[in-house]
């Protein structure tokens, strides 16, 4: 009987020394530092409740995905060319392109792996005459240009002739 | 909808369903403002909120002889456009995606020589789309062929299955150099979408035509193959045209003149 309770005793000490151990790491090391999430750039409310937008950002946009793929309604309000034009970080213009940046900041964070951006620009849209300059696309995106009446630098056709 | 509703609320000729046909008629009429002026336009005009339908059938009319030697024009415009590299300028230009690529054929007993764009031909009856096995490819309802790149896993039986090898598989990762209007990327097969993007917001035209019309060529026409009054129907009306492999009888939404 001894024996038994002699063992349940080690048992117990281990436990507790096990407890408190844990309890002193812990408090030592604090949680994970909470994401710094960046403000939108454009616009002062989402188009939902942040707390919403929080948890059911992807419900609402696989469900704009289906709509937008399949049947081509193009509609703004759910839609992630939006939430990337209003959300691109002033520095970076991407919401994916630097650790601090929108969608990473939150995603490390919780470690989930966002994979929208393999196939998805992280940059919001510009004119026609921003897009990068390539000797064969020089041509037509010159033609565009001058249809919009926005020009182009001639340093910067010189650099798509090189 | 509304006939669905009808149907399960009341019987076929309940007083109810009466006066709902007829406000529905009343309501029909008052869109037309006078006969042949319509407030609004089926074809064209998609509010936002509306989805595809399939009184649109997109097509274009390729006119073979006016498509000029050497001119690579549509081919920059849809990479310009769609955002994908130039074979020219890939590091692997044998597995380089293309969405559109210039021919030039050339008759062996006469040598007349023959130039023109090929890609997707936006069949009704697409063979892509019977062999997916995730349903991945799939036909708008307004007649374009698409790959919803959700469900895409890469496999390349449509590549296989396209008579006019119209896909190609993206092989490496692109990097975010995409079109914020046309997400694409690796492990995903891909072809010309009718500028999909474009036909959505309005344009009713798309990249190719568009260079092809700057150029001054105007082999090229786009537009609703259902519409008697568009460009293309009444074009497609005038000119003896062909399907490519017209043998397929796959119904093709790109047809030929002067091949």
């Amino acid at each position: 009987m001894s024996k038994m309770q002699g063992r349940w005793g080690r048992m117990m000490g281990l436990l507790v020394s096990a407890v408190l151990a844990w309890g002193g790491l812990s408090s030592a090391h604090a949680a994970a530092p909470k994401p710094i999430i960046e403000k939108a750039a454009k616009g002062e409310q989402c188009v939902e409740a942040t707390d919403y937008m929080r948890r059911n950002h992807m419900k609402v946009l696989n469900h704009h995905r289906d709509k937008t793929v399949i049947e081509g309604i193009r509609t703004k309000q759910h839609s992630l060319k939006e939430c990337i034009n209003c959300h691109a970080s002033e520095k970076t213009g991407s919401v994916a392109a630097a650790k601090e940046n929108f969608c990473v900041s939150c995603h490390t964070y919780a470690a989930v792996k966002i994979d929208c951006f393999d196939c998805h620009s992280t940059k919001p849209q510009t004119s026609p005459a921003m897009r990068p300059l390539t000797v064969d696309g020089a041509h037509y995106t010159h033609k565009v240009a001058a249809q919009t009446g926005i020009g182009i630098a001639v340093e910067e056709m010189a650099g798509a002739a090189k | 909808m509304s006939e669905i509703r009808s149907k399960s609320a009341q019987t076929v000729d309940s007083p109810e369903r009466r006066r709902f046909v007829g406000a529905a008629t009343a309501t029909a009429a008052g869109l037309a403002i006078a006969p042949g002026v319509m407030l609004y336009q089926v074809a064209h005009g998609k509010a936002d909120e509306q989805g595809v339908t399939s009184a649109v059938r997109w097509g274009m009319l390729v006119d073979a002889t006016k498509c000029a030697t050497g001119c690579n024009d549509c081919v920059s415009a849809c990479s310009t456009e769609n955002g994908w590299t130039p074979v020219a300028e890939s590091k692997h230009p044998k597995q380089a995606p293309q969405w559109i690529r210039k021919l030039e054929l050339q008759d062996p007993l006469t040598q007349m020589e023959t130039n023109l764009p090929m890609m997707c031909q936006h069949c009704a009856e697409p063979p892509c789309v019977d062999v997916c096995p995730t349903g991945a490819s799939f036909k708008r309802a307004d007649g374009i062929v698409l790959v919803n790149r959700h469900t895409c896993i890469g496999c390349r039986y449509c590549m296989m299955a396209c008579p006019y090898k119209a896909r190609s598989l993206v092989h490496e990762p692109l990097n975010d150099t995409q079109k914020p209007d046309v997400p694409r990327g690796i492990g995903c097969v891909e072809a010309c979408t009718f500028c999909v993007q474009k036909v959505d917001r309005g344009d009713g035209t798309t990249a190719c035509v568009e260079a092809c019309t700057a150029a001054g060529h105007n082999a090229l026409v786009f537009g609703d193959m259902n519409d008697p009054e568009s460009e293309i129907s009444k074009r497609l009306r005038e000119l003896p045209t062909k399907q490519v492999r017209a043998d397929l009888n796959l119904n093709l939404g790109v047809r030929y003149h002067g091949i």
